[in-house]
C-alpha cells in the first residue's frame, strides 16, 4: 500500500516573460503519490495547480518549460522522456479526466470511436471484444442505453454525461493513475455531486490512485485521502486531508476554509485581504505576505521552507504555524449581519409573472399576441421588502436570471405585474419606464470582464451613470467618482486603470461601485461572485453586506451556490423551470420540512468536510422543457406520490418553520418523511 | 437537412437575381445606352435605329428586362454588338479555355495550399514556417500582372524554357492548352494558394491549441494519428468556406493574367468587350462570373453542412 | 479648468496609445520594415516634384531604350524619357487615389456594417443580401465598366474604388457589432436607460473600431493591388502621368531588350504594396487581431 507510483521532485516550470526574464509558475515543487491514495491538489486559479497535474503526465503546455526538477513515474522521469515513450504510458498508465468534457471531446468523432481508438492503443482486444467493452465502460460510468451512446457525437450528449464519457475514455486503458482536472466544475450542483459519487465508486473499485485537482475545498473534501494545498505556484502545505481540512495550520488555508460559506452557518464568511500575487511580482519573502495576519518581519524577507511535522504527518511552509495549532474551534465561525426589519414595507411586487423565451409567430406578432401555452417562466408572485436581500436559487434552466432581467426591463413580461413603490406598475418596456425608475434598479452581472467595456477607464466607467443621472461634470463628478472608489475599498489611483489592468476580484468593485453610482433602490445581482476565486469571493460578499447595511438597498440575489444563499440573504425564494418550489426566510429554508427539490438541492451541496456527504436523491436528468401540466418537478421528484403530481399544480402550504412549499404531499407528512 | 439545403439555393438564386438587376440597372443609369456608347460618333441615322431596334431600345425598360432575363434563363444572351453573332457563339470557347486555366489552378493550389498550412502550423515558429510563410507573404502581395510579366521575363525570355505568349487558336483542344498554360496557373495560382495555406495555418493552429487535442495527446494517441483524426477534420472545416470566397476572387486575378499571356479565355473577352463597349456581352459576363460565384459557394456551403456532425445529427433527428 | 485637464488627459492618453501601438509594431523586424517603406514611399511621393531630375514627360527621339547609365539611372523608355524620373513621380496617383478611396469604404462600409450590426433583423438581411450580390461581381468587371462610361478621372476612380473596397468592410463591421452588443457591458448600459446615440457612440464604437481599422489597412493595400491592375489594363490614370501599372504594361512589350523599363516600376509598387501589407500585419498584431483567417473580398 506504501509504494510510491509517481513522485516529483523540486519542479519548477516557468515561461520566458516579453522582457526576456524567465518567470516561474511552478517553484520547487515536490511531492510522492502512493499506491490506491487519491490526493486532492486544491488552489485559487493561478495557483499552477493545473500545470503540476498535466506534467505529472509529462505534458507542459505550449509556451511553458521545465526549468528544474523531475517527475518521476515508476523511478522514471516523465520530462526527459521521447514523444514515443509518452505514448506508451499516457492513457495507459497515466491517464486524464479533463476539466470541460464537452470541449475535450473531439466534436468530429463518436462517442464509440474515442473510446475505441484508447481501447486500440492500450489494449490487445480485438474488434468484438472492444465493442463488448466499450459497452462495458458506459454502463460502469452509468450511461443510459449504452448500445445507442456509442454512435452519437459529442454535442448531443449533455455536461454530465460528456464528463461521464471522458472517464470511461480515461478508464479504458486500465491506468494506475487517473488525474483529474476539475472534473465537476461547471456542471449543476446535483450532476456534480453524481459525477463525484461514480469517481468515488471508481477509485475504490478499481484501486487506482487517483489526483483530484480542483478550486473547490467541497469537492476535494469528498474523494481525497490526502490534501496538498498550491498558492503563488508552491505547496504550502500538504497532509491527511482530515487534518488539512479540520486543523490547519497554515493561514492561507486556514483564511481559505474560514472564506467559504457553509450550509451548517448563517451570516457571512470572514475573507482575506487581497488576492494572489501574479507570477513574476514574487521577489522574496513569503507570497502569502501581503494578506497574512500572522506575519513578521521575517516573513517579509526570507521565504519559508516546506517544513515536515512529524506528529502532524503534515508539511508545512510558514513560520508561525505553530499559533494556528490550538486555533481551530475558530473555523466554524462567521461573521454575523444585521438582519433587516420585517416590518418595512414592500418596494417590488411580481404578481403571476411569466416569461416566454418562444420564438412568436409572424400573425401573431403582428396581432401582438402572446400564443406560448407553456411559457419558460410562470406563476411568480414575490414581495420584496425594502431592505431586505431575497435570493433566487435554482439550477441552470431555472429561469433565475430571466425574471431579473425582466425586473430590468430587458425581457418583457408574457402575463402578470411588476410593481414598484405604492403599487406602481413599471412597464415591461425600458424604453416606457421613466429615468427616476431606471436609476433606482442596478444590475451587477456575473461576470465583470463582460460587464466592464474593455476601453474605458475606471473612471470613464464610473462617470458614465453619474453623468446620466445626476448630471455632474468637472470637480465634483470627480470628487463623486473618489467617493465610490473609496465606498469599495479602491484607492483614487484606480481610476486611470483600463479593466485589463485590475484582478477579478477589483473589477468586480468596480462593477459594485457602477450600480451604487445610480444610488439606487434595488440592485440585482446575477451570480455576482460565481466568477470569483473563493477568498475574494468572500470579500465581495462581505462588501456587498456592508453597502447595504449603510445604505438600506434591497438585493434581489441570483445564485445556484446554496451556501452563498445561505451567507448573504434574509429571505430564499426556490425555482425550478420556471417555476416557484418554495419560498421562506433563508434560515428556514436550510430547515426541513422542504419542498423534495429544495432537499434534493440541498442534499448535493459538497462541504469542505470530509464527515459531511452529499445524500443523492434524484436522477440528475436534464429536463429541456417544463412539463405542460402538473408539478414542474414531476420529471426527477424522488418523492413524487401519482397521477396528481403529472395533472395538478400543487398547493401551496405554509411548514411550522414558515416557509411556502408547493407540493402536493402535506407538509406534516412531508416534515416526517424528511427526518 | 434537405431544407436547408433548399434555402442555401435559393438564397443563391436571389442573390443573382440582385446581380441581374444591378448590371441591368448599372448599364441603364450610366450615361448613353448601348447603342451611342457602341457606336459612338457614328450614332446617327439608319445605323442607330437598326442598333436600337435589334436591341429593342424602344420598348421600356422593364419589359426589356424581363425579355432579356426570360431568355437568359432560357440559356440565350442574346446578341453580341461587335461581333455580330449570338452571344453564346462568342462564350462558348471561351469558356471552356478559362474553365480549364481556372481549375488547373484550383487543382493544384488547393492541395498545395493545404499542405503548405499543415506544415506551417505543425512546425510554427521553426525554420519551415518562417520560411514558406515569408514567401507566402510575398506571393499573395504581388499583384498577379506584376508576377506575370516577371514569369515571362525569367522563364521565357531569359531562360527561354516556356512560350511567353500563350498562342493557341481559341479552339483549341485540352491538351493543346495544357503545355501552354503552365505559366499562366502559376501566376495565377500563387496569390491564391498564398491566401489559403495562411487560413490553414492558422485554422490548424487554433484547432491545435483546443482541449480536444491536447486530450488526444494525454490520451497516448501518436501524434500523425492525432493529426489527421482529430485536428485536420476540424480544422479544414470552417477552412472551406474561406477557400470558396478565394476561389471567386481569383477570377479577377484570372482577368489579368489573361491579359498578359495573351490567353483567349473569358478574362480576355471582358477587356474586349468593354474596349469595343459591347454592353450585351458585358451584362452576360457579369452574370456568367457572378453565377460561377455563388456555385462556388453554394458548393462549399454544401460540403460545410455534409462535413459537420452537429448539423449532421440535426438530420437523423429529424 | 478641471474637465479641460480631463481632456488634455485623455489626448495625452490618445496619443501615448498611438505611440504605444506604434511601438509594437516597429518591435518585430516584419513590422519595422513594413514601416519603414511605406513612410519612404509617402516622402517619395511628397519631395519626388522637387527631387526629379528630368522632366517625366520630355519625349525625346535621341535617348530611346537607353540602358541605365550615370546620367540615366535606370535608363530610358521607348519613348526617351527619364524611367528614374518616371518611377518615383509614379506612385504619387496610386498612393493619392487608394489612401482617400480606402477612407471612403471606411467610412461607409463600417458605418453601413454597424448599422447592420445594430438594427438586425429583416433590414440587415436585406442590406446583406445586396452586399452579397455586389461581392459576387467581380471587382475588375464593375471597375472597368464603371471607368469607360464615365472615364478614368480620380474623381472617378476614388469613389468608384472606395465603394467596390467598402463592400467587404460591411460584413467584418457588421459581424465586429454583432460580437459586441451581446456583451453584458451593452446590456448594462440599456438597462441604465442611456440613449441609443450615447450607446452607439460611447459603448460599440471604440470597441468595434480596432476592427474596422484593421480592415481598413488591408483594403488599402488591395485597392492599390486593383488599381495598379486598373492602370496595368489602361482604364487607369491616363499618359502621360507616370503611373508604375501604366509604365510596367507600357514597357512590357519591349522587355525582352529593355528589361530595366520594366523592372523599376515592378521594384516600386511591389515594395510599396508589401510595405502597406506587413504595416498592416502588424497594425492588426499590435491591436490583437488575426486576420490570416479572412478572405481576401
Amino acid at each position: 500500500m506504501n509504494e510510491i507510483i509517481e513522485s516529483v521532485k523540486n519542479l519548477s516550470i516557468g515561461f520566458n516573460s516579453q522582457k526576456g526574464k524567465q518567470i516561474s509558475i511552478l517553484r520547487n515543487v515536490s511531492t510522492n503519490i502512493k499506491k490506491g491514495e487519491t490526493v486532492g491538489i486544491v488552489g485559487e486559479s493561478g495557483s499552477g495547480k493545473s500545470t503540476l497535474a498535466l506534467a505529472m503526465m509529462g505534458y507542459i503546455k505550449q509556451g511553458l518549460f521545465p526549468l528544474k526538477g523531475e517527475c518521476l513515474f515508476k523511478s522514471k522521469d516523465l520530462l526527459k522522456m521521447s514523444s514515443r515513450q509518452l505514448e506508451k504510458i499516457r492513457g495507459r498508465k497515466i491517464a486524464m479526466i479533463p476539466q470541460n468534457a464537452g470541449q475535450a471531446l473531439t466534436p468530429n468523432l463518436k462517442i464509440g470511436y474515442q473510446i475505441d481508438e484508447a481501447l486500440k492503443l492500450h489494449t490487445d482486444l480485438n474488434k468484438t471484444e472492444r465493442d463488448k467493452k466499450i459497452s462495458e465502460l458506459l454502463n460502469k460510468v452509468r450511461l443510459p442505453s449504452p448500445e445507442t451512446m456509442a454512435f452519437r457525437y459529442p454535442h448531443e450528449l449533455s455536461g454530465g454525461q460528456q464528463q461521464r464519457v471522458a472517464v470511461a475514455m480515461a478508464l479504458a486503458g486500465k491506468p494506475d493513475l487517473l488525474l483529474l482536472d476539475e472534473p465537476t466544475t461547471g456542471l449543476d450542483v446535483t450532476t456534480q455531486a453524481h459525477v463525484l459519487e461514480l469517481l468515488r465508486f471508481i477509485a475504490k473499485d478499481t484501486g487506482t490512485s487517483m489526483i483530484y485537482v480542483s478550486h473547490d475545498l467541497g469537492a476535494i473534501a469528498q474523494v481525497s485521502d490526502r490534501i496538498v494545498v498550491m498558492y503563488a505556484g508552491e505547496i504550502v502545505l500538504e497532509g491527511p486531508a482530515r487534518k488539512i481540512l479540520k486543523e490547519p495550520i497554515h493561514p492561507y488555508t486556514y483564511g481559505l476554509l474560514k472564506s467559504i460559506p457553509k450550509l451548517s452557518l448563517a451570516g457571512l464568511p470572514a475573507s482575506m485581504p487581497g488576492s494572489q500575487p501574479q507570477p513574476g511580482s514574487i521577489n522574496e519573502g513569503c507570497s502569502f505576505y501581503d494578506r497574512c495576519n500572522l506575519a513578521t518581519d521575517n516573513c517579509k524577507k526570507n521565504s519559508p521552507d516546506l517544513e515536515h511535522i512529524k506528529e502532524l504527518d503534515t508539511n508545512v511552509r510558514c513560520f508561525n504555524y505553530k499559533e494556528l495549532i490550538n486555533q481551530n474551534n475558530n473555523l466554524q465561525t462567521s461573521i454575523t449581519k444585521k438582519s433587516n426589519n420585517s416590518e418595512a414595507n414592500e418596494v417590488l411586487k411580481l404578481k403571476d409573472v411569466s416569461i416566454s423565451y418562444a420564438k412568436q409567430k409572424f400573425f401573431d406578432q403582428l396581432l401582438n399576441k402572446i400564443s406560448d401555452q407553456n411559457p419558460t417562466v410562470k406563476d411568480i408572485n414575490i414581495d420584496i421588502k425594502k431592505g431586505e436581500t431575497i435570493a433566487l436559487v435554482g439550477e441552470s434552466g431555472s429561469g433565475k436570471s430571466t425574471i431579473l432581467k425582466s425586473i430590468a426591463g430587458l425581457l418583457k413580461t408574457k402575463d402578470g405585474q411588476i410593481k414598484f413603490e405604492n403599487d406602481r406598475i413599471l412597464s415591461s418596456d425600458l424604453k416606457m419606464r421613466n429615468p427616476n425608475d431606471l436609476r433606482a434598479i442596478q444590475l451587477i452581472f456575473q461576470n465583470p470582464d463582460e460587464s466592464l467595456n474593455p476601453n474605458h477607464t475606471v473612471e470613464q466607467i464610473l462617470s458614465q451613470p453619474l453623468k446620466l443621472y445626476f448630471n455632474l461634470s468637472g470637480e465634483e463628478l470627480k470628487k463623486n467618482i473618489i467617493d465610490l472608489l473609496k465606498k469599495v475599498r479602491l484607492g483614487e489611483f484606480y481610476m486611470s486603470r483600463y479593466p485589463r489592468q485590475l484582478s477579478g476580484g477589483e473589477k468586480q468593485r468596480v462593477a459594485v461601485a457602477r450600480a451604487f453610482a445610480a444610488k439606487p433602490d434595488i440592485i440585482l445581482c446575477d451570480e455576482v461572485t460565481s466568477a470569483l476565486d473563493v477568498s475574494v469571493q468572500a470579500a465581495v460578499l462581505n462588501l456587498l453586506q456592508q453597502l447595504k447595511e449603510d445604505l438600506g438597498t434591497t438585493y434581489v440575489f441570483v445564485s445556484h451556490d446554496l451556501a452563498v444563499v445561505r451567507a448573504i440573504s434574509d429571505r430564499v425564494a426556490v425555482l425550478y423551470q420556471g417555476r416557484l418550489c418554495e419560498i421562506g426566510p433563508s434560515q428556514n429554508v436550510y430547515k426541513f420540512p422542504s419542498h423534495p427539490y429544495t432537499e434534493v438541492l440541498l442534499g448535493a451541496v459538497l462541504e469542505p468536510d470530509p464527515d459531511i456527504k452529499p445524500k443523492l436523491v434524484a436522477e440528475d436528468i436534464v429536463e429541456e422543457k417544463p412539463p405542460e401540466k402538473g408539478c414542474s418537478f414531476q420529471g426527477r421528484c424522488p418523492r413524487k406520490i401519482g397521477d396528481i403530481c403529472n395533472l395538478e399544480v400543487p398547493p401551496w402550504q405554509i411548514g411550522e418553520n414558515g416557509n411556502a412549499i408547493r407540493c402536493h404531499i402535506n407538509i406534516d407528512e412531508l416534515a416526517s418523511l424528511q427526518q | 437537412m434537405l431544407l436547408l439545403i433548399l434555402k442555401r439555393i435559393g438564397l443563391g438564386l436571389i442573390t443573382l437575381f440582385i446581380v441581374s438587376l444591378i448590371t441591368f440597372v448599372g448599364v441603364e443609369v450610366l450615361p448613353g445606352d448601348a447603342c451611342t456608347t457602341y457606336l459612338e460618333r457614328e450614332a446617327y441615322g439608319a445605323a442607330l435605329d437598326a442598333c436600337i431596334k435589334r436591341l429593342g431600345l424602344d420598348i421600356p425598360a422593364y419589359e426589356r428586362y424581363l425579355d432579356w432575363a426570360s431568355n437568359v434563363i432560357r440559356g440565350d444572351f442574346g446578341y453580341s454588338l461587335s461581333g455580330e453573332m449570338p452571344i453564346n457563339e462568342v462564350l462558348g470557347p471561351r469558356v471552356k479555355n478559362s474553365l480549364v486555366l481556372a481549375s488547373v489552378s484550383i487543382l493544384i493550389g488547393i492541395p498545395l495550399a493545404i499542405v503548405l498550412g499543415i506544415i506551417t502550423a505543425l512546425w510554427r515558429d521553426k525554420f519551415p514556417d518562417i520560411m514558406i510563410s515569408t514567401i507566402t507573404i510575398f506571393s499573395m502581395t504581388i499583384p498577379e500582372f506584376i508576377s506575370a510579366t516577371l514569369l515571362i521575363l525569367i522563364v521565357a525570355i531569359w531562360l527561354g524554357w516556356l512560350p511567353g505568349i500563350v498562342i493557341i487558336p481559341s479552339d483549341a483542344t485540352f491538351y493543346e492548352l495544357l503545355s501552354n498554360i503552365i505559366l499562366p496557373v502559376v501566376a495565377i495560382s500563387m496569390i491564391m494558394t498564398a491566401h489559403m495555406a495562411r487560413m490553414v495555418r492558422s485554422s490548424v493552429i487554433q484547432v491545435m491549441a483546443s482541449d480536444y487535442v491536447q486530450m488526444a495527446i494525454l490520451k497516448g494517441v501518436p501524434y500523425w494519428k492525432m493529426v489527421f483524426r482529430h485536428v485536420l477534420p476540424n480544422a479544414l472545416l470552417p477552412a472551406i468556406n474561406v477557400v470558396a470566397l478565394t476561389i471567386a476572387w481569383l477570377l479577377g486575378g484570372v482577368v489579368v493574367t489573361e491579359v498578359v499571356f495573351n490567353y483567349p479565355g473569358l478574362g480576355r473577352l471582358v477587356i474586349e468587350s468593354i474596349s469595343n463597349r459591347d454592353l450585351p456581352v458585358v451584362q452576360a459576363l457579369a452574370i456568367i462570373l457572378a453565377s460561377i460565384y455563388v456555385g462556388i459557394n453554394l458548393i462549399a456551403d454544401l460540403m460545410t453542412l455534409m462535413l459537420n456532425p452537429r448539423l449532421k445529427s440535426l438530420q437523423i433527428r429529424k | 479648468m478641471e474637465s479641460n485637464l480631463i481632456t488634455e488627459d485623455k489626448q495625452k492618453n490618445k496619443l501615448e496609445k498611438a505611440f504605444e501601438i506604434l511601438k509594437t509594431m516597429a518591435s518585430k523586424p516584419s513590422g519595422l520594415i513594413g514601416l519603414t517603406i511605406v513612410l519612404f514611399h509617402v516622402i517619395l511621393a511628397l519631395i519626388s516634384p522637387y527631387i526629379a531630375p528630368y522632366d517625366y514627360k520630355a519625349i525625346s527621339p535621341n535617348t530611346m531604350l537607353l540602358a541605365p547609365s550615370a546620367e540615366h539611372w535606370f535608363g530610358t523608355d521607348s519613348l526617351g524619357r527619364d524611367v528614374f524620373t518616371r518611377t518615383i513621380l509614379g506612385g504619387r496617383t496610386a498612393l493619392t487615389v487608394t489612401f482617400f478611396g480606402s477612407l471612403i469604404a471606411l467610412l461607409w462600409g463600417g458605418l453601413l456594417g454597424i448599422f447592420c450590426g445594430l438594427v438586425g433583423g429583416k433590414i440587415d438581411d436585406v442590406v446583406m443580401r445586396v452586399v452579397d450580390a455586389f461581392l459576387s461581381i467581380p471587382w475588375i468587371l464593375a471597375m472597368l465598366l464603371i471607368v469607360s462610361l464615365l472615364g478614368t478621372s480620380t474623381e472617378v476612380l476614388i469613389p468608384a474604388l472606395g465603394f467596390f473596397y467598402g463592400k467587404g468592410i460591411v460584413r467584418v463591421a457588421r459581424a465586429a457589432t454583432h460580437d459586441v452588443i451581446a456583451k453584458d457591458f451593452i446590456v448594462s448600459a440599456r438597462a441604465r436607460g442611456h440613449s441609443n446615440m450615447s450607446i452607439i457612440w460611447n459603448e460599440i464604437i471604440p470597441n468595434v473600431r480596432d476592427a474596422i481599422l484593421v480592415e481598413g489597412a488591408m483594403r488599402w493595400s488591395w485597392m492599390l493591388l486593383g488599381f495598379s491592375s486598373l492602370s496595368f489594363l489602361g482604364f487607369g490614370v491616363s499618359p502621360p502621368t507616370p503611373d508604375w501599372g501604366l509604365m510596367i504594361s507600357n514597357a512590357r512589350g519591349l522587355m525582352s531588350f529593355a528589361y530595366w523599363s520594366v523592372i523599376a516600376p515592378i521594384v516600386g509598387l511591389s515594395s510599396l504594396i508589401i510595405g502597406i501589407n506587413l504595416t498592416a500585419d502588424a497594425f492588426a498584431k499590435a491591436l490583437g487581431i488575426d486576420r490570416s483567417t479572412k478572405a481576401p473580398v
